[in-house]
């Protein structure tokens, strides 16, 4: 076994490595290429970070490449995406076109690896329409939609679907993300990666410097929500519950931390209202953290007694998976792949307004042994259900399946 | 640990059969078909292909889910938490999938009690779900470990080690490959004759629809190594 499988299995068991070695075996010589709009921030990249080396680890030649585009395509990614999601976002034409004019530059940079690969995996719609531009395609193309769709705006869909189409399957975080389309429908929650340096076991020295650093007072309650500044994770809606706790908890504090990806261009505006709702607060703390700061968003989630994620509108979620990962009880928007992780009274609690938040940051500073219990049976949950090498043996399944055609059972020799 | 590794058919003896370990991995697949109110529901259940019935009943196991199971099926589930309506939920829930004799005879069950319903409330003809059901199918990939077990005794220290899915295999999904309808463990120790019937009992009694695959692994474990350190 090499480092990083055994590494893994220190974590999940030897029994889940040996597993993924076996399902490996039928891939043997297969080359894999994974294309997203980012190297850097995003629950995509951190996940192809580790994803792509471990497949590799397995025998199997996986590489990975970011396409680019300038502000303008951004501009129009950034409204697919909200559009995708439900906004009634209407898309100017020109920058339609413009999103399809990338593609194609992008496609010809990549056209070799592309069209040699025996598997291609897009991820999300920025570079979707690659497909278009690889006429000569040998392998597998499969879209790996990380957002929900499940109610798109329609006009925004159908200039999407024209390019998913083409594709030989798709995968969506949830059943009910998906649209119909003429090809398998795969579902693939995500996954963390425990060795991260977002998820690993931190010292308490370096927790506490983080805690001194933000001016964290370590006598009083402390919620967390780390997120985009993004409407769809209604940071305001968690001040407001905030405020509503405080009324019982006068000591309360609040850390909104929001990270940035290279291609979200609307957080300033939604960073402006936030900042508008907590005033002069001196018990919320609004941090603004670059994108590499995954050890900070580590140690202000372990230094949170309870982590919200109050998302209205939520692909997975894996902001949630993170807390659950570090024992801590979740309060979640009842929305997308949070409803599949936050189990009322178990995980933590699914809120639908700031009042329900308020209600639920009451009953667990009430009830502080269901902080621990909760935060033991969440990690544990993730251990069992949340954890990259899942998702990679789903992959792995989903490529022999492709392979092998439609059958409901596969049996290989 | 006494087992044997790819072996060759001189390794094998005779008459005494080998337990073939194999492992599969399950991925689901959505069918975009969804039902919001009974009625709708049932009309998805008449036309469901058998491996979606196959993964509401048992391949869901395989997929993340909360441990504390309530209900040993989806359908069962879906009646209680977003129909809102606990005596269709008890009454699916009772269906046992091991207990009819294939996957049109469990439809037909489903169908029953959910038209009984139908004709009983007037309020399950039009009320709506707090959340769809979302109809999924699945694939299942199995494949061999090369790793054959010739002695029970030896298998009671193998399975702590077996992954989650291979238990899968060889205790929930042999139910319904096999014709006697049971897991491949009873049936292999059959193959011993009346050597092991005591162990077969208690294998009987472990119910795999309450907990998760990981504490099932533990049960099944416990089973064996209890049964061997009695002989002992």
């Amino acid at each position: 076994m090499t480092t990083m499988l055994e590494a893994y299995a220190s974590v999940t068991g030897e029994d889940v490595i040996r597993h993924l070695q076996q399902l490996a075996q039928p891939l043997q010589g297969k080359s894999i290429v994974h294309v997203n709009s980012t190297r850097v921030g995003g629950g995509v990249a951190e996940i192809l970070e580790k994803l792509v080396p471990l497949t590799r680890e397995l025998g199997i030649d996986a590489r990975w490449e970011v396409i680019t585009g300038d502000t303008e395509f951004y501009q129009c990614t950034k409204s697919m995406r909200n559009a995708i999601q439900g906004n009634r976002v209407t898309i100017a034409d020109a920058l339609l076109k413009h999103f399809e004019e990338v593609n194609e530059q992008n496609a010809r940079q990549l056209q070799s690896i592309l069209e040699q690969a025996d598997f291609v995996f897009v991820h999300d719609p920025q570079p979707a329409a690659l497909l278009k531009f690889c006429g000569n395609r040998k392998g597998k193309w499969v879209w790996r939609c990380h957002i929900d769709a499940g109610r798109p705006h329609r006009v925004t869909w159908h200039f999407i679907e024209q390019f998913v189409r083409g594709y030989d399957a798709s995968i969506f975080s949830l059943p009910q993300f998906a649209q119909l389309l003429p090809h398998p429908e795969y579902v693939i929650s995500p996954s963390i990666d425990p060795l991260s340096d977002k998820n690993i076991e931190l010292d308490q020295s370096e927790i506490e410097a983080v805690r001194t650093r933000f001016d964290l007072n370590p006598e009083v309650p402390l919620i967390v929500q780390i997120s985009r500044f993004d409407r769809f994770k209604d940071p305001v809606g968690v001040i407001e519950a905030y405020k509503l706790a405080r009324q019982y908890i006068p000591s309360l504090q609040l850390v909104l931390a929001g990270g940035g990806a290279t291609d979200d261009l609307e957080g300033e505006a939604v960073l402006g209202d936030v900042r508008v709702a907590a005033g002069d607060d001196p018990n919320i703390k609004v941090l603004i953290l670059p994108p590499d700061s995954h050890r900070t968003v580590n140690a202000l989630q372990r230094l949170a007694d309870i982590v919200l994620q109050k998302s209205i509108k939520e692909g997975f979620g894996l902001t949630v998976t993170e807390a659950l990962w570090k024992g801590k009880p979740v309060i979640g928007g009842d929305t997308g792949g949070i409803r599949l992780q936050v189990v009322n009274f178990h995980t933590g609690f699914l809120v639908n307004t700031p009042e329900g938040a308020a209600l639920r940051i009451r009953y667990l500073f009430t009830q502080k042994q269901k902080i621990k219990e909760m935060g033991f049976k969440a990690k544990e949950f993730v251990r069992e259900n949340f954890l990259l090498t899942r998702q990679l043996r789903e992959y792995l399944t989903l490529m022999v399946s492709l392979l092998h055609g439609a059958e409901d059972r596969i049996e290989l020799g | 640990m006494n087992m044997s590794k790819n072996p060759t058919e001189t390794d094998e003896v005779p008459n005494i059969p080998q337990f073939f370990l194999k492992d599969c991995a399950l991925i689901a697949i959505a069918t975009s078909r969804r039902a919001t109110t009974l009625k709708e529901f049932r009309d998805q259940i008449t036309g469901l292909s058998q491996d979606s019935l196959y993964y509401h009943f048992w391949g869901n196991l395989l997929l993340p889910r909360f441990a504390e199971r309530e209900y040993n099926n989806d359908f069962a589930s879906w009646a209680r938490h977003s129909l809102h309506d606990a005596k269709l939920a008890e009454q699916l829930a009772v269906i046992d999938p091991i207990a009819v004799n294939d996957l049109e005879e469990l439809r037909h069950r489903l169908l029953e009690y959910i038209d009984d319903r139908l004709e009983e409330s007037e309020y399950l003809q039009w009320a709506h779900a707090s959340q769809p059901f979302e109809f999924i199918c699945s694939q299942i990939v199995v494949f061999d470990t090369h790793i054959r077990v010739d002695k029970p005794d030896n298998m009671a220290s193998y399975i702590p080690g077996m992954s989650i899915s291979s238990l899968f295999y060889h205790f929930i999904d042999a139910r319904r490959r096999t014709d006697d309808k049971i897991d491949d463990f009873r049936h292999w120790l059959s193959g011993f004759g009346e050597t092991y019937c005591l162990l077969i009992k208690r294998l009987s009694t472990i119910d795999p629809y309450f907990c998760t695959l990981a504490e099932l692994r533990q049960q099944v474990g416990a089973v064996f190594h209890q049964y061997f350190a009695e002989e002992i």
